[in-house]
C-alpha cells in the first residue's frame, strides 16, 4: 500500500492454548497520528510487542518501509526506526536521566560518543520539561516525570515511528494534557505515532485513524468519529 | 580514574611486584601473594559477566580448570614456553565461553546460571576421562629450573602474576569505560528496555561471557607450574565458583575496584585463616560471608561507603 | 559387550532409579517450576535428610525411611523460614534474579561445608532389613534398596499431584502460579502461600534424602551430583507440572542407567548435564518467554 510506514499482515500469537492475536491486519501511514484501542486483554500490548521485536510472532508478517522485518530482532527494529515506550516506565536505574537518554543515543542513532551525545540529550530534555532532573537517578523522579523520561528515551533513538504504549495511564488531566502536547510536537515533526490508550478523550484528539481491537481481532477501524458510533465497538467496551 | 593516572597506578604495581620478588623475602609470601594475584584475575574475570552484565556464572571451576588443562596439554605436546601456555589457556577457555554463552544466553538469566554449574560437572567428567592429561590419578608437572630473572621459578611465577591480574583489571577497566561498558549496565539494569533501546544484548552478553572465560583461562594456566601436581579435584573445586562469588560480592560488583578490594581481602583472609584454623571451617566463614553480604550489604563495601558519603 | 539380560535389568534399574529421582524432584518442581524461586540449594537439604536419616539409623537404629517422615515437619519449617529471608531480602525489592541465585547457591556451600565439618568426607550409609536383598522375576534382578525407594517416590509423587489439585491450599498455590493478583482478590494472601509452598517443597527433602542414603551411601559433595539431575528433571518436565516431573525422572534414571552399564558409572554424570544443556538449548521459548 503506497505511503504505508507499518504493515502488519495477518499477525497472529498464541501463548499456549489461548490465542492473543488472531490474523490481525492493518497498515499505518507515514506522519499518520494513529490510534489503538480495545478493552482489556485484547491483544493491543501483544501486537506492539511482535512489531517492535520483543516477542516473536507465530504467524503474519511486518513490513516497515516496505522491507519484511518479521524475524529481524528487536534492536535492529529500532535502528531502522521503530521505537516504543512501556507501559511500566523501565528506566535504567543505576544511570542518571541524562545516562538513560546515552543509551539510545549510543545504540540506536550511532552517534559519536562525547560531548555530542550529553550536548544531544540535554536538548532532548529540554524539549521534554526534564532538564533540572538531567544528573537525577530514576528513582528521584515522580509519576510524570518517569513517563516523560519513557518518552525522552524513544525521543533519543531517532525513531521514524514512535509507538506510545499507555504512556497517560494514572496522570492527572492536566499531566495528560502535557503527554499530548509533547506527542503532537514530534508528529509534528515528521514521526508517524501510534497511541495506545484507555483515556478516551485523549486518543479521539489525537488520532487521524483509529484500530479496534477485542480479543485478538480487529473489529473496527476509521475516524474517531466513525468509532465513536461504530456499534460493535460499543459492545465490545460494554457488553451486550 | 583517568588513563593517566590509571597507567601510573598500573605500572606502580608492577613495579612494587618486581621489587617484591627481588627482595627475597620469606618464599611463603610468594605462594600466598600467587593464590590472591590469582583470585584478582579470576574475580576481575567473573564480575565482567556477573557484576556488569548481571549473569551469574557458578562454572568459574570449569574455565579454569580448562586454562590449567590445556597448559598440561601444550606442555606435554609440545613443551611450549609459559606465555604460549597462557595465550592458548585464555582462548580455549574464551571459546568456551562463547559456546556456552551461545547456546544459552538467548534464555532467563536463571537458566544460564544453572547450566555453567552444569558445565563445570561435565568437563570435570570428561577430565577424568582423558589420561593424555593424567585422568583421575592427576599428572605431575615439572618446573622449569631456573625462572627468568628471580632464579626461583616460583618467584617469577608471582611476578608472572603480577603483570596478569594489573592486565585483567585494565581490561575491566576499558570494557566499563567505554559503549560497551554501558551497555552492559543498560542491560543489566533492564534487558528488556536496553533490547528495545537499540543495544544488541545477545551479542554483548556473549562478548562478556567470552571475555571473563579467556581471563579464568589466563589465571588457571600457570597453575600446574605454581603446583606441580594437578588432579581435577583439586582444579575444578567448587572453592574456585564460592570465591568468584564471593570477592566481587564482597567488594562491590559494579566497577572494576570491587573485585580487586575482594579478592585482596578474602584472599589474604583465607590465607592467614587456612594456615591457623582448619581450612575446612575457612570455607564455612567465606560461605557464612557470602550469604552475609548478599542478605545485608549486597552492593559491597564500595556501597557501603558510597552510602556512607552520602551519594 | 551387549546382552539383552544386560539391557533388560539396566533398564530396570533405571526406572527404579528414576522413581527415586522424582521424589527428590519434586520439590524443585514445586519451588521453581512453580513458583520461579531458584532454590540451586535444594539438593542440599536432600543430604541434610540423609545424614539425618545415618544419625538417627546409627544412633537409635531407626528405619530411615521413617526418620525421614518424622523429620518432616521440621524440613518443613526450615523451608519456610529460608523462603521468609528469601522474600524479605530479595524478592520485595524485585533483585531476585541475580542475587537470590547468590543466596541459595551459598546456602548450598554453608550446608555441604558444614555436613564435611561435623561427619568428614567418608562416605556414610544406613543399615536396614530391606537393603541387601534382591529377587528375581523373569532373569531380572530387582533389588529391594531401588525398589522401595521407587515406590515410596510414586507415593511421593500422587500424594503431592493430589494436594496441589484436591485441597484449598493446594489449588491456591497453582492458582499463585500464574495471577497473583487473582489470589489476592480472591482473600489469600500470595507471600503466605508461597511460604507454606516453599515449606513443603523442602519438607519433601527429608524425606528424598532419606531415600537417597538408603539406595547408595552418601558424602557431603553428592548434593552437587544432583544439581543438574534435578533441574534437568524440571526443565525437561515442562516446569511445574507433577506428571512431566515423574516422566523426566523416568526418561533420565533409565538413560543413565545405560550409560552406567555400557560405558562406566563414572560417565553417568555427564548423561544428566549433558542433558539438561541440551534442553536448555534447545528450549523453545525464548528470553521473554517462560
Amino acid at each position: 500500500m503506497a505511503g504505508a510506514l507499518l504493515e502488519v499482515q495477518g499477525l497472529t500469537k498464541r501463548f499456549g492454548g489461548f490465542t492473543a492475536l488472531n490474523g490481525v491486519s492493518l497498515q499505518v501511514k507515514t506522519g499518520e497520528r494513529f490510534g489503538l484501542i480495545g478493552p482489556n486483554g485484547s491483544g493491543k500490548t501483544t501486537l506492539i510487542n511482535c512489531v517492535s521485536g520483543a516477542l516473536p510472532s507465530d504467524g503474519g508478517r511486518i513490513l516497515f518501509e516496505g522491507r519484511d522485518i518479521t524475524g529481524i530482532p528487536a534492536h535492529q527494529r529500532t535502528r531502522r526506526g521503530i521505537v516504543r515506550s512501556f507501559q511500566i516506565p523501565k528506566p535504567f536505574t543505576s544511570m542518571t536521566v541524562l545516562g538513560n537518554l546515552a543509551i539510545p543515543l549510543e545504540y540506536a542513532t550511532q552517534a559519536r560518543p562525547g560531548g555530542d551525545v550529553a550536548a544531544e540529550a540535554m536538548e532532548i530534555l529540554r524539549h521534554i520539561g526534564l532538564e533540572s532532573k538531567a544528573h537525577s537517578k530514576p528513582a528521584g523522579l515522580t509519576q510524570i516525570e518517569m513517563r516523560k523520561l519513557e518518552l525522552a528515551r524513544a525521543m533519543a533513538a531517532k525513531p521514524k515511528l514512535l509507538i506510545s504504549d499507555e504512556a497517560m495511564a494514572g496522570l492527572s488531566s492536566g499531566e495528560v494534557d502535557d503527554i499530548l502536547a509533547i506527542l503532537f510536537r514530534l508528529n509534528e515533526q515528521g514521526i508517524t505515532i501510534i497511541m495506545i490508550e484507555h483515556i478516551m478523550r485523549a486518543v479521539m484528539r489525537f488520532s487521524e485513524r483509529i484500530v479496534v481491537l477485542d480479543a485478538g481481532d480487529r473489529i473496527a477501524e476509521g475516524t474517531p468519529d466513525e468509532i465513536v458510533r461504530n456499534p460493535a465497538v460499543e459492545k465490545a467496551y460494554l457488553g451486550e | 580514574m583517568k588513563t593517566g593516572r590509571y597507567l601510573l597506578v598500573s605500572l606502580g604495581v608492577i613495579g612494587l611486584g618486581v621489587l617484591l620478588a627481588r627482595a627475597r623475602v620469606n618464599p611463603y609470601i610468594y605462594f600466598a601473594g600467587y593464590v590472591i594475584l590469582q583470585y584478582v584475575v579470576i574475580a576481575t574475570a567473573w564480575n565482567i559477566l556477573g557484576g556488569y552484565a548481571g549473569y551469574v556464572n557458578f562454572g568459574t571451576a570449569a574455565f579454569f580448570a580448562l586454562g590449567a588443562y590445556t597448559a598440561i596439554f601444550l606442555i606435554e605436546s609440545l613443551k611450549a614456553p609459559l606465555p604460549v601456555l597462557i595465550l592458548g589457556g585464555g582462548l580455549v577457555s574464551g571459546v568456551l565461553g562463547l559456546g556456552i554463552g551461545y547456546l544459552t544466553l538467548r534464555l532467563k538469566g536463571v537458566f544460564f546460571s544453572i547450566a555453567t554449574f552444569a558445565l563445570a560437572v561435565v568437563l570435570q567428567t570428561l577430565v577424568i576421562n582423558w589420561d593424555y592429561v593424567g585422568g583421575a590419578k592427576g599428572m605431575t608437572v615439572i618446573r622449569p629450573r631456573t625462572g627468568v630473572l628471580f632464579g626461583n621459578y616460583v618467584t617469577f611465577l608471582f611476578t608472572v602474576m603480577v603483570v596478569l591480574a594489573v592486565g585483567a583489571v585494565t581490561i575491566a577497566w576499558l570494557i566499563e569505560r567505554s559503549w560497551i561498558g554501558r551497555g552492559l549496565a543498560a542491560l543489566r539494569d533492564n534487558e528488556e528496555a536496553a533490547e528495545c533501546m537499540g543495544v544488541p544484548t545477545l551479542r554483548l552478553k556473549v562478548f562478556a561471557t567470552t571475555v571473563s572465560g579467556f581471563l579464568m583461562g589466563v589465571a588457571g594456566a600457570p597453575f600446574p607450574y605454581y603446583v606441580t601436581y594437578v588432579e581435577p579435584s583439586s582444579a575444578f573445586n567448587l572453592d574456585y565458583a564460592v570465591n568468584a562469588l564471593a570477592m566481587p560480592m564482597i567488594g562491590g560488583t559494579t566497577t572494576w575496584a570491587g573485585p580487586v578490594i575482594g579478592a585482596v581481602l578474602l584472599g589474604t583472609a583465607q590465607q592467614v585463616a587456612t594456615v591457623t584454623i582448619s581450612s575446612e571451617l575457612n570455607l564455612l566463614i567465606v560461605g557464612v560471608v557470602l550469604v552475609g553480604f548478599v542478605v545485608l550489604a549486597p552492593e559491597g563495601i564500595l556501597g557501603l561507603v558510597r552510602r556512607i558519603r552520602g551519594r | 559387550m551387549f546382552s539383552w539380560d544386560l539391557l533388560a535389568n539396566a533398564v530396570i534399574a533405571g526406572v527404579l532409579l528414576g522413581g527415586f529421582y522424582a521424589a527428590v524432584s519434586l520439590g524443585v518442581s514445586l519451588t521453581f517450576g512453580l513458583l520461579d524461586v531458584v532454590n540451586m540449594a535444594h539438593p542440599a537439604f536432600v543430604i541434610l535428610g540423609s545424614y539425618a536419616a545415618y544419625a538417627m539409623n546409627t544412633s537409635f537404629g531407626l528405619d530411615p525411611i521413617l526418620t525421614g517422615l518424622v523429620f518432616t515437619p521440621v524440613f518443613y519449617v526450615l523451608g519456610a523460614v529460608v523462603y521468609r529471608i528469601y522474600y524479605e531480602s530479595f524478592e520485595r525489592k524485585g533483585e531476585e534474579s541475580l542475587r537470590g541465585l547468590v543466596f541459595f547457591f551459598g546456602l548450598l556451600f554453608i550446608i555441604e561445608v558444614s555436613l564435611s565439618l561435623k561427619y568428614g568426607v567418608d562416605y556414610r550409609l544406613v543399615e536396614a532389613s530391606y537393603i541387601g536383598k534382591s529377587f528375581e522375576i523373569g532373569g531380572v534382578g530387582i533389588a529391594l534398596r531401588l525398589l522401595v525407594p521407587c515406590i515410596v517416590g510414586l507415593a511421593m509423587t500422587m500424594v503431592l499431584h493430589a494436594f496441589l489439585s484436591r485441597t484449598f491450599y493446594g489449588r491456591a498455590i497453582m492458582a499463585v502460579s500464574q495471577d497473583r493478583l487473582a489470589l489476592r482478590l480472591m482473600g489469600a494472601n500470595p507471600v503466605h502461600i508461597k511460604t507454606i509452598a516453599f515449606g513443603i517443597g523442602i519438607a519433601t527433602a527429608s524425606l528424598a534424602g532419606a531415600l537417597l542414603v538408603t539406595i547408595a551411601p552418601v558424602v557431603p559433595s553428592t548434593a552437587r551430583d544432583y544439581i543438574g539431575r534435578v533441574f534437568a528433571i524440571t526443565v525437561l518436565g515442562g516446569m511445574g507440572s507433577i506428571g512431566g516431573t515423574l516422566v523426566a525422572a523416568l526418561v533420565l534414571g533409565v538413560a543413565e542407567s545405560l550409560m552406567a552399564t555400557f560405558s562406566g558409572p563414572s560417565w553417568s554424570l555427564a548423561v544428566s548435564f549433558g542433558i539438561l544443556i541440551l534442553a536448555l538449548a534447545v528450549r523453545p521459548s525464548g528470553l521473554f518467554g517462560r
